[in-house]
């Protein structure tokens, strides 16, 4: 047995809350659901051995400089997701409370609870890699060769590394514009990160090769010509994940001491962060926000202003979203860029947004619909439960309308066709993600929006495949393809089946 | 004789278990009516249904002459309800609290303006009209939600526990609040388990248990029921329940001894 509070023992009580939580979230918080839970997952790794086999199968073996390239072209996807991933993680041990008050205010020490804090941030931020990786890595370790193995090591050590960089960046920032800005520019900054590196490559790709592809972007003589030779240290990343000892031990070593140092050189200000973080709630100085007179407003007026007013304040919405928007830049730069063959647009632009559409709008709608914090006070007010659900639609359909109108409005000054076709796709979209979500609505508290996919799995896999059916009938009506009423017709089975599996109303009347 | 402010007739509401059985009850306009009773006894679940947040099995809730169930609105618009957990939003000031709760009940957004700043003067919150709410203790979240029920003038105002968690001050000024809207004509009904507080400001007590209507009347009324002369309303409340809860209570003194 571990001595209470010691780092052994607060890592107990991190791993069996870590746990319980994701039980929560593959069972739906249902009890007696972990053996179906274990056999979805099971297939699900079963499923994505055998799609990288097909993805991999084939693949011409290249030179080792090529394949040091394309391995660190194929790193930059889960390196920028850990560092946003971490970010967001290292702001919310900041700022959510949850627990924090307890330990915080026991003579625990707050060292040790940052260390393991920091431990299971990094651990939390490799295991999605890690378990994307993972066919992949084991695929290329039966037909290519063992050493491939050596992966996962390696995508420990970058978690840890990204988890070092976040907390770095986390910090900087709370010295540099204190406590209350700290945690609505991390969040930017985490969005920033995760689709920049990405975003970057595309845009760079779309400027200079009118390609969308990274690889080929990559390869290209251009870019080999400014790339480091192959002694640098560079590709140590890369050399480590195939397995070269020398690369491999490299990695591993300086990962673990930037882990460390990192630990030594911020848990000392951890609980001062801490407090400064929880003073922000607490004085409403810099949260005024004047007002001089009613507003002469309809009851489904009230309702939507108040959505829309929620969800402009929300602090964590953007974390949430932000990412989503970002990777609508690239489809605007080719808009921008005047790369408009009818080809790029309807393969490229028109799913993407679609796509982007049907998301934004199942968060925004859960946020409106399920995420009411005062449902007493809409529920006795003197209005009609559907005039309720009505306004908040259409504050859901409001709020997404302003985000994608402006590059729907830049998209049909090039392209009117492939505009109107856009729109009906981002409406359709929109609408189903909402009504899906009306569907399945459960009272929760609003901060419980990232949990929001555990109330029903239903919910969230309809709103995905409908979402990617619309993308794909938008994409196919925009190609001008009759099979875009195919997708379209499978996007209408979705939803009607999410309404005959939607949960039976409870005895409430909203 | 006048409609009732407030008229249950059997009511009945099962969960798991029966949570309210046959409850019929009546309260008078202009009265401050307490309802007691032990926890589970079934006040919140009674009054939640008064308040259209929960449907009954079967029944009829009837306020101010407007059918609660077949016309739900009717009975909203002069209806307010203030739960014992303050729920508003952190996110909103008072004052767009207020212009909020004025907007779902439709009243004149002048006439709201007015009356949101009376309110929080008269709640000594103007100081913070414009401050978000997420800083809030306890307190003035309770005195934020009981403006926002207020503020469209309801005829029916039910309060769930609404001194739970408060201090001196804030449950005084509460409780003012709730006298100076009956001495203007409004009815209240309010749970609590603090029965000092039910003894000095109610007219009449209803006590709960098991989800029936088991005693009612004035704390006079009460205290001869029990037969409890100068008894406290806290004996005479005990008494009552007690009564209704026989083998509990042996098992109590069983456990006790």
């Amino acid at each position: 047995m571990s001595q209470p509070a010691s780092m052994a023992w607060l890592a107990r009580h991190e791993i069996r809350l870590a746990w319980r939580d994701l039980l929560a979230m593959t069972t739906a918080g249902r009890r007696g659901r972990e053996r179906g839970a274990l056999i979805l997952i099971a297939i699900a790794v079963v499923g994505l051995h055998f799609l990288a086999w097909g993805m991999l199968r084939g693949t011409p073996r290249q030179s080792p400089y090529d394949q040091w390239i394309s391995v660190t072209a194929m790193l930059v996807l889960p390196v920028s997701l850990m560092v946003s991933q971490a970010m967001e993680s290292v702001t919310r041990a900041f700022y959510s409370r949850s627990d924090l008050d307890l330990i915080v205010s026991s003579p625990a020490s707050i060292r040790r609870l940052f260390a393991v804090r920091v431990g299971a941030i990094a651990a939390s931020t490799t295991l999605l890699s890690l378990l994307l990786g993972a066919p992949f890595v084991n695929v290329l370790a039966a037909t290519d060769h063992p050493g491939w193995l050596a992966a996962y090591p390696v995508l420990v050590a970058i978690g840890g590394v990204a988890t070092v960089l976040a907390l770095s960046v986390t910090i900087a920032l709370f010295r540099l514009i204190g406590a209350r800005r700290t945690r609505l520019a991390a969040q930017i900054v985490a969005a920033l990160v995760g689709a920049s590196f990405i975003i970057g490559i595309q845009l760079a790709a779309i400027s200079s090769m009118g390609t969308l592809s990274r690889m080929a972007f990559l390869k290209s003589d251009a870019v080999r010509a400014i790339l480091p030779d192959a002694q640098s240290v560079f590709w140590y990343p890369a050399r480590a994940m195939v397995g070269e000892a020398l690369p491999l031990a490299a990695v591993l070593i300086v990962a673990s001491l930037a882990f460390a140092a990192a630990i030594f050189a911020y848990s000392g200000g951890f609980a001062d962060k801490v407090i400064a973080a929880a003073g922000i709630n607490q004085s409403g100085r810099a949260r005024i926000a004047r007002q001089r007179d009613f507003r002469r407003q309809s009851i489904r007026a009230a309702l939507r202003r108040k959505e829309w007013k929620l969800l402009a304040r929300d602090h964590w919405l953007i974390s949430q979203t932000l990412m989503q928007v970002f990777y609508l830049v690239p489809p605007a730069f080719m808009l921008w860029k005047g790369f408009g063959s009818s080809g790029a647009l309807s393969a490229v632009v028109v799913p993407v947004l679609v796509m982007a559409a049907g998301q934004l709008a199942g968060g925004l709608a859960w946020l409106a619909i399920s995420g009411e914090d005062a449902p007493e006070l809409v529920a006795t007010a003197p209005v009609t439960p559907g005039m309720i659900l009505r306004a908040k639609i259409e504050a859901v359909l409001g709020a997404l309308a302003f985000m994608m109108m402006p590059i729907l409005a830049v998209l049909a000054w090039t392209a009117p066709f492939e505009a109107l076709i856009c729109f009906a796709g981002v409406a359709a979209a929109g609408v189903s993600a909402t009504m899906i979500q009306l569907w399945f609505r459960s009272q929760a508290k609003r901060s419980n929006f990232r949990r929001r996919q555990t109330s029903s799995r239903v919910a969230t896999f309809a709103e995905a495949f409908s979402s990617i059916f619309w993308a794909g009938a938008a994409a196919l009506a925009a190609f001008g393809s009759w099979f875009a009423l195919a997708f379209a017709g499978a996007a209408i089975v979705v939803l009607f089946a999410a309404r005959a599996l939607r949960a039976a109303p409870a005895g409430e009347f909203v | 004789m006048g409609t009732n402010a407030l008229e249950i007739t059997d009511l009945h509401k099962r969960f798991d278990r029966p949570a309210v059985c046959g409850l019929t009850m009546a309260v008078r306009p202009g009265e401050f009516y307490a309802l007691l009773g032990p926890n589970g006894a079934g006040k919140t679940t009674s009054l939640k249904m008064v308040a259209g947040l929960l449907r009954p099995d079967s029944g009829a809730i009837s306020v101010f002459g407007h059918d609660a169930l077949r016309d739900p609105v009717s009975a909203k618009r002069i209806t307010a309800w203030v739960p014992d957990e303050p729920m508003i939003y952190d996110r909103l000031t008072p004052l767009e609290y207020l212009e909020f709760v004025a907007g779902l009940w439709a009243i004149d957004a002048r006439l709201a303006h007015e009356e949101a700043h009376r309110l929080l003067d008269w709640l000594k919150l103007a100081p913070h009209a414009h401050e978000r709410c997420e800083g809030f203790s306890r307190g003035m979240r309770q005195k934020v939600a009981l403006a926002g029920a207020l503020i469209h003038q309801p005829r029916l105002i039910i309060l769930d526990e609404p001194l739970t968690g408060l201090d001196a001050a804030s449950a005084r000024q509460v409780k003012e609040v709730l006298k100076e809207r009956v001495a203007t004509g409004a009815t209240v009904i309010m749970t609590t388990h603090i029965l000092e507080v039910a003894e000095r400001m109610a007219e009449r007590i209803g006590v709960i248990a098991h989800g029936r209507l088991v005693a009612e009347g004035t704390l006079g009324e009460l205290r001869t029921r029990a037969g409890k002369g100068q008894g406290t309303l806290e004996e005479v409340f005990l008494d009552i329940v007690s009564e209704e809860t026989p083998q509990e209570t042996a098992a109590s003194k069983v456990g006790a001894a």
